[in-house]
């Protein structure tokens, strides 16, 4: 005969406004198998838990029932406390009379049946809870960075510091991310990339830390602790290894083609490292726009390298590695300008395709090359503000290289407008707007600058007095919306509203800057899916918790870093980067890992190898095995379950013909004796 | 004492067969942000949609369930994968067999709900109750369990009369 504990939690007043804990105690006592119940105000308090572990050990109790809050809350509480009370924690269960009951019934007499309900089913259920053991692993204590910006960077060097090997994977041929491609930072204004490359050059000289540049994760399998990453290491068409980043072969490289990094407002080499800090400094060639690769012509740069280092007959290198965590920091890019009205491409958000290859990219309307060249986006400003940029650092407009005497900011393009842009405040375009004016006026010094603005938003140290500053340093900040950009001759003519003063404003300006929103990167979704992480309807990546677990991601062993996850600046990149870090030496700093027991396990007797649970696996953890009798010949086949590599998703129990195998914690059993205490009973 | 909830002549009975990893979350998203909804679902944790088995529900209907609903992961979002896949296919065909032996199919509800649809929640299960209380009482299900049983009973009462 079982002999189970009910303890039903009031949560103060949270569940017992709505639900009568007394009677549900009390339904629960007449209860066949049920010896012992409890009302208590807080179950989950110090005295709380003190009560539930005198009642398993007074009562020698077999099973425990806690009519509380969600058993994501503190399922792991009751089971430690379990535990160190001497009964084993999968024998307790929590049945959810909080954000499945009383939180969301404002009717006593309807939540006291359902709270009733609920924990009836979830008595018969414990009957048939068996004991496990927790399994003991081993893991891979190297990790996997995915994205080399200031994200990665930070993750990386976190932990090679702490002693972790890391590994870090980026897209591009140099380290940096967007934050390369900044001038300079607010509030400080110190320089982007005077801050950036030292960080990229400890990287580079850190002896645990590996770079894979021009490289890309191809798949990932495996669970926390024990990832396998097949990463794809894309021709470079230069042996890392001898080259010594000379600089002969993009120097005498006779062909040119839009440089990325510049935002396409310079020409870069077709053999080229994206900018001249680039770590690691070996160039990559462009093969989509190398006329060695194209017509089979050229071939210069391989005559003038020193090493002779250029191989141009270098394929796709498949890389399998393993690893104990990964942390993602793929980071964001700028929403396309979508708006006719600002001489951008009127094509909604919504029908631009999610991942594009490179022809649609192409042909993706770009403010340089649209109707109204002089019209850019904060990161071509940047491009054009920095000091290493297209223009050295003065800032020149696109069209005709002149200096522009009025330029007009406009703040909010596409960010909290959810009609054709997202929903969402990108809460960094207020400041670098801001810092945008400043580094105008420091440029042109009879200049004129005028920011168009919904609100200003500068929550943050020394945000606001930042802002204070621009206007003071000449900005005028005018409060309203921009209905359209027009082409007046060689400028372009600003038509827009102030809302305070109520009345049409028109300004002439050579140089329109939009701040546009801060979107994922096109390919994140597709990217989520092959790691296998939840995502928001954004493309951001979804944290565990909003508030509480901030850097998981859905996944165990995944960590989130920067704007991936959400929009960002770079104070609070880094401090996630840092905290990601941080959760990964968490992990590593224990000998072995403990897995939950809920896997799948065989009957031998009765499995009559159909072997359908192998074809659903998508782990591929069940595979044949042999059972011989004594003599040791094979009398028949049946599945066997690799617990290391089970993830307990119970699809095989589902296929099992013979119901031979089971997914432990989530039984057969287990589920109908819930189906069968169930009642419905409304009041 | 009773307040809000309106009493209606008949309160359907309904069972939930849902996966941890979006519509269990999204039902205590739902409890966080204390919206309202209807209190006649009862919902068993499973680890994925793909491991509900359509016993279960027959098992539902047999406990006298009139409503039974299976809700996972939207495709592509799977946490095994291709669990709600399994899933789908699964209730497309079951739905048939539901409807071949007499089952009305709108007492079997299956929709996709993530995590963090905790608005779209509440909406399915109010329609589905509203849904289940026009159907009213299961009693086709309860005829089809035996149908000898009510012959006997009621030739049993005729031999008294």
């Amino acid at each position: 005969m079982a002999k189970i504990g009910v303890f039903v939690c009031q949560c103060g007043n949270n569940i017992a406004r709505t639900v009568d804990t007394a009677d549900v105690a009390k339904d629960a006592s007449e209860q066949s198998g049920v010896v012992f119940v409890e009302d208590y105000k807080f179950m989950c308090s110090a005295p709380g838990q003190e009560a539930f572990k005198k009642a398993i050990r007074d009562h020698d109790l077999d099973g425990c029932i806690v009519s509380a809050c969600s058993p994501k809350m503190h399922e792991a509480t009751f089971r430690n406390a379990a535990e160190a009370a001497g009964l084993n924690p999968f024998k307790v269960e929590i049945a959810n009379i909080r954000e499945q009951c009383s939180w969301v019934h404002n009717d006593k007499e309807i939540g006291t049946a359902k709270s009733k309900d609920l924990t009836r089913m979830m008595i018969q259920r414990v009957k048939y809870n068996r004991p496990l053991e927790r399994y003991r692993m081993t893991m891979t204590k190297r990790a996997l960075i995915l994205g080399g910006g200031i994200a990665g960077i930070q993750a990386a060097l976190d932990l090679a510091n702490a002693g972790t090997p890391v590994t870090i994977v980026e897209k591009e041929p140099s380290l940096g991310g967007n934050m390369a491609r900044l001038s300079e930072t607010f509030p400080t204004l110190d320089c982007s990339q005077c801050i950036l490359t030292p960080k990229m050059v400890e990287v580079q000289n850190h002896p645990l830390i590996t770079i894979r540049a021009f490289a890309e994760l191809e798949k990932l399998d495996g669970y926390i602790g024990n990832f396998k990453a097949t990463i794809r290491q894309k021709a470079k068409s230069v042996i890392d290894k001898d080259c010594t980043g000379c600089g002969d072969c993009w120097e005498k490289c006779p062909f040119t083609v839009e440089s990325e990094f510049d935002m396409n407002l310079i020409k870069r080499k077709v053999i080229y490292i994206p900018f001249p800090q680039a770590v690691p400094t070996v160039p990559v060639i462009d093969r989509a726009n190398c006329p060695k690769f194209l017509k089979d012509k050229c071939g210069i740069c391989a005559d003038v390298c020193g090493p002779d280092c250029i191989d141009f007959t270098q394929e796709d290198e498949i890389i399998e590695e393993e690893f104990g965590a990964v942390i993602v920091a793929t980071g964001f890019e700028l929403m396309p300008n979508v708006y006719k009205e600002y001489g951008g491409s009127s094509m909604p958000q919504h029908l631009i395709p999610k991942k594009m290859n490179k022809k649609q990219r192409a042909a993706q309307p770009r403010s340089t090359s649209g109707r109204l060249p002089d019209v850019i986006n904060g990161l071509e400003f940047e491009r054009l503000a920095s000091a290493s940029g297209p223009t050295g650092g003065e800032i020149r407009r696109p069209s005709d290289g002149k200096k522009p005497k009025t330029v007009v900011f406009i703040a909010c393009v596409g960010s909290r407008d959810a009609s054709k842009g997202v929903e969402y405040c990108s809460k960094i375009c207020c400041m670098y707007t801001a810092k945008h004016t400043m580094l105008y006026n420091h440029s042109v010094d009879d200049g004129k600058a005028y920011v168009f603005y919904m609100d200003i938003r500068a929550g943050g140290k020394g945000y606001e007095e930042f802002i204070n500053r621009a206007q003071d340093e000449g900005a005028e900040y005018i409060r309203g919306r921009v209905s359209a950009l027009r082409k007046k001759g060689d400028k372009i003519l600003v038509k827009g509203a102030d809302t305070l003063q109520g009345c049409a404003v028109e300004i002439e300006a050579d140089m329109v800057v939009l701040a546009t929103a801060m979107v994922p990167q096109a390919d994140a979704i597709d990217f989520a899916k092959t790691l296998g992480i939840s995502y928001d309807k954004h493309g951001f990546y979804s944290e565990q918790h909003p508030k509480l677990m901030p850097v998981d991601s859905s996944t165990g062993g995944i960590y989130l870093a920067g704007a991936c996850q959400g929009v960002k600046d770079v104070p609070e990149t880094v401090a996630q980067a840092s905290a990601a870090a941080s959760k990964v030496m968490q992990l590593f700093s224990k000998e072995e890992l403990m897995r939950e027991p809920e896997v799948a396990i065989v009957d031998k007797e009765h499995c009559m190898n159909c072997w359908d649970c192998v074809t659903v696996c998508p782990y591929l953890a069940i595979s044949p095995e042999e059972v011989k009798d004594r003599n040791g010949n094979v009398v028949k086949m049946v599945a066997n379950v690799n617990p290391g590599l089970c993830q307990g998703c119970g699809l095989c129990n589902t296929v099992c013909r013979s119901k031979s195998i089971e997914l432990q914690g989530y039984t057969d059993q287990q589920v109908y004796a819930q189906i069968t205490a169930f009642e419905g009973a409304f009041v | 004492m009773s307040k809000g909830i309106v009493r209606h002549d008949f309160e359907p009975k309904i069972m939930g067969f849902v996966c941890k990893w979006c519509t269990y979350s999204g039902a205590d998203l739902a409890g966080t942000s204390r919206m309202d909804y209807s209190p006649h679902v009862r919902m068993v944790r499973l680890p994925c949609s793909g491991r509900i088995d359509p016993q279960f529900v027959i098992k539902a209907f047999e406990q006298g369930a009139d409503g039974v609903i299976i809700s996972g992961c939207h495709p592509g979002d799977c946490h095994y994968n291709e669990g709600n896949y399994y899933a789908r296919r699964r209730n497309l065909a079951f739905r048939n067999l539901m409807e071949f032996n007499g089952i009305d199919i709108k007492r079997l509800e299956f929709s996709w709900i993530s995590a963090a649809e905790a608005i779209k929640f509440t909406q399915i299960i109010d329609k589905f109750t509203n849904q289940v209380r026009d159907l009213g009482p299961n009693e086709g299900y309860r005829a089809l369990l035996d149908p000898y049983a009510s012959r006997l009973v009621k030739s049993s009462e005729e031999s008294a009369a």
